[in-house]
């Protein structure tokens, strides 16, 4: 496709068209240390980052997949040794040209046609953009340079600001013995962003990343680690997509946030994975006095997903809010959720799940709020509603809830309904087809949710919304 | 001038061994009429009024409903029309596609809908009734040339803000015509930003389907008992509004109530009792009357007797 016709393609076809895939270093399938070694010394990493996924590498290889959870998705399909774990593509400047048209014309096509140049001229702080397994686009406006913000890919952060990420880097966060795949994430991570925002500096506009999955059979393992100090305030969004292929593609992201007193971390995403892929996260936020944390995801596509933001609510008066919404159509289980964990005195949380199941697709919410004791004068409410289209489909809810603490207030309301026949006739009484009439009901159910994206998120995420529900999207 | 003909309807419950609701109901209803249509509680006067809107939840098994249409209510169609365009079998066709004919239901109990703005929900919905109704009249061949022309417009705007919104209703326009109609109805704008009947009190909800039958300027309007949960004050707005609906936009109208009180602001042409699913008696005005007074019992002798 020329970029001509690209710019002409609607959103269906933006997020389904796929690139030949050129790259300059296409790591062989599979897991082995070669194969770590590999990446490090391509991306020139010191010994210690090679040490870390090293040792990444080993705790993946002693944990069992996990198979008990009640109700977990089908993971019998995702076999890492048929995954290429590694595609650097074919650019000059290793961290990113900060010019769109610097890029070669087949990938800056497909960020056009995805929307984000036009993007970041309208209202974003900065933007850095992934194909594959690098970041090939950073830049950020001026102004905030100025100030100290530093937004930049991963792998440049290591090497530019080497101390503050080996501090931060899978340590105290999401260290990879978390679970079987933040230890695969941990081994052979690559790209991402690194977000730091000094004291008392708030970045009024968001910063965007976005991650795009090009080749056939590829993992995506992106790292993305944010530092909010004392005082300060961001919001970060990231959105995500890969066309469809016959193989099965394994996305496994790592987010790390440190939220620091008094500080302000939004965290949103909006994601669209083909559904092939295999979608497998750890994301953990820590937030010390006062601060405040918000996640708001979006899921759609996928065969699977599991995902369950979680904040660790460390500092007195610390806050959480989580806002999610997961789509499953024909084939696919999205398992999604939250957990927080309230291990200080007047911690508060807030978790709003929504969910929408169709044609045979499952969600779930699985969450877990833990109360530690001493949490004194905390507080949580927890709402997750799940609402089917037909009763060949399902909903689960397993919000989990560890009270160890009596002084606190504990809220929960989960509704499961299935989209009411009156509901749509009453729009179609008023001219709405029945599509149309089913569109707008889902729409008021996601409302709360799109109410609190920016607007170019909200529209894309009603959009694809609807596409889901044409049942369109591969 | 349109006129709505129902003619020996029979419909029963869309299930297995479903009871039998309707049992041979006759009516004609005329653009510029009203008509009242009374009877006791459980004798199908809700169930002929979703019927004749589509509902699913009832299967006629007798009868038709038949929709005549003439020049007048064609006016805002473009295209040549043929015979058949003037009649329209209702029992074939969606909910959706009645609507678009200009047949319209106020409910006795609308459906609340979070999350839908009233204003959206209304643009949305005068757009889609816009739509239908040009394509339900087209033929094929200016369907697909319509079709070349989707085509062929690709993007206006930036690829992230999708299609230029071709709605067929301006936002400017829209409001215009909301603001109007709302004065109408002595309904306050603040309305315009809650959800669609969500939180809405009795009175509110009913308010707002006369609303919506003003907006979408309907050729026959069905009402389920709208007086219903009414104040006085109310009933006068809402009783002026379905006046202007006949008198400004030639609307015919099916009134169901209970009482009295309504037919004295908007004055029936015609009262027509239903009994166990069939109309048993019909009359002017002073049919109202008579019943407020003595209640169904001498109408069910009289129907006993003839029968
Ligand atoms: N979906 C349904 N399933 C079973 N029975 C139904 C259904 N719809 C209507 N009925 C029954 O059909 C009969 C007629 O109902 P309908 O709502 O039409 O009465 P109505 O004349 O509008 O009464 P009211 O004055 O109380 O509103 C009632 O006995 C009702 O219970
Ligand atoms: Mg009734």
């Amino acid at each position: 496709m020329s970029s001509e016709d690209l710019q002409d393609t609607d959103t269906e076809a933006r997020f389904e068209f796929k690139k030949e895939q050129k790259s300059a270093l296409k790591a062989d399938k599979g897991l082995t240390e070669e194969t770590i070694r590999l990446i490090s010394d391509d991306k020139d990493e010191p010994e210690w980052m090679l040490e870390r996924r090293l040792r990444a590498l080993k705790q993946f290889q002693e944990m069992p997949m996990p198979t008990d959870w009640p109700g977990q998705p089908d993971l019998s399909e995702v076999d890492v040794d048929e995954i290429v774990p590694y595609i650097r593509p074919d650019v000059d400047v290793r961290a990113g040209v900060d010019d769109w048209t610097e890029l070669p014309d087949d990938i800056k096509d497909t960020f056009d046609k995805l929307g984000i140049p036009e993007a970041e001229k309208n209202a974003l702080s900065g933007v850095g953009a992934q194909y594959e397994s690098e970041v090939v686009y950073q830049n950020m406006r001026d102004r905030w340079e100025e100030k100290g913000v530093i937004f930049c890919n991963m792998d440049e952060a290591v090497q530019e600001h080497e101390e503050i990420v080996r501090e931060h880097f899978m340590t105290k966060c999401v260290p990879p013995s978390d679970n079987k795949f933040a230890a695969l994430h941990g081994a052979i991570w690559s790209g991402g962003s690194f977000v730091y925002v000094p004291e008392d500096t708030t970045v009024d506009m968001p910063v965007q990343a976005y991650f795009r999955m090009n080749s056939e059979g590829m993992g995506q393992f992106e790292h993305t680690l944010i530092i909010a100090e004392e005082n300060s305030e961001v919001h970060y969004i990231e959105g995500c997509s890969a066309p469809k292929y016959s193989a099965f593609n394994l996305h496994s992201g790592g987010v790390e946030v440190f939220v620091g007193e008094d500080a302000h971390v939004q965290y949103s995403t909006v994601q669209n994975w083909s559904k092939n892929t295999y979608n497998l996260n750890t994301k953990r936020a820590i937030v010390e006095e006062n601060g405040r944390m918000e996640w708001i995801s979006g899921s759609m596509g996928s065969k699977a997903t599991m995902l369950y933001p979680s904040t660790i609510l460390k500092g007195r008066g610390a806050s959480d809010n989580h806002i999610t919404i997961a789509f499953a159509g024909e084939g696919q289980d999205i398992d999604t959720g939250a957990k927080v964990y309230h291990n200080a005195p007047n911690t508060k949380s807030t978790i709003e799940s929504k969910s929408i199941s169709k044609d045979g697709g499952r969600t779930n919410y699985r969450g877990l709020v833990h109360i530690a004791d001493g949490a004194e004068g905390s507080s949580t409410a927890v709402e997750c509603d799940a609402l089917m289209f037909d009763n060949e489909s399902t909903s689960d809810t397993m919000p989990y809830m560890e009270i160890n603490e009596s002084n606190v207030d504990v809220a929960h309301e989960a509704t499961v309904g299935k989209i009411g026949d009156e509901d749509i006739f009453y729009l179609q009484s008023r001219g709405l087809d029945d599509d149309d009439a089913k569109q707008m009901i889902v729409s008021g159910f996601i409302e709360p949710i799109t109410e609190e994206l920016p607007i170019e998120y909200a529209v894309e995420l009603n959009r694809l919304v609807e596409l889901e529900m044409e049942g369109s999207l591969g | 001038m349109a006129t709505l003909e129902i003619n020996n309807l029979h419909a029963e419950v869309a299930e297995e061994g479903g009871e039998q609701i309707l049992r041979g109901v006759d009516l004609e209803v005329a653009s510029g009429e009203i008509h009242a249509l009374m009877g006791p509680n459980g004798s199908g006067k809700s169930t002929t009024a979703k019927v004749i809107a589509g509902h699913p939840a009832y299967e006629v098994t007798d009868g038709e409903i038949v929709l005549e249409l003439d020049e007048e209510d064609v006016d805002d169609i473009d295209v040549e029309l043929s015979e058949s365009d003037y009649r329209w079998n209702l029992l074939d066709m969606e909910p959706n596609e009645r609507a678009a004919l200009g047949i319209f239901l106020g409910f006795q109990y609308p459906a609340e809908i979070e999350g839908v703005t009233m204003t959206n929900f209304l643009r949305q919905a005068i757009n889609a009734k816009h739509d239908e109704r040009q394509e339900l009249f087209a033929d094929e061949a200016d369907l697909d040339e319509a079709a070349d022309e989707d085509e062929d417009a690709g993007y206006e705007t930036s690829p992230m803000e999708g299609p230029a919104d071709d709605g067929e209703i301006g936002v400017a326009e829209f409001q215009e015509l909301l603001t109007a109609k709302m004065e109408l109805l002595d309904m306050d704008e603040k309305f315009m930003q809650r959800y669609l009947n969500a939180g809405f009190s009795g009175g509110e909800k009913k308010q707002n389907e006369v609303l919506q039958a003003a907006l979408l300027e309907p050729a026959i309007a069905v009402l389920d008992e709208i007086d219903s949960g009414l104040d006085i004050d109310r009933l006068q707005d809402v009783s002026e509004g379905i006046n202007a609906l006949r008198d400004e936009q030639g609307t015919g109208i099916l009134q169901i109530t209970h009482y009295q009180r309504i037919l004295d602001y908007v004055e029936p042409d015609h009262v027509h009792v239903m009994l166990d699913g069939k109309i048993a008696k019909s009359g002017g005005a002073e049919l109202a009357t008579e019943l407020e007074d003595e209640g169904y019992d001498w109408v069910r002798e009289e129907a006993y007797e003839a029968a």
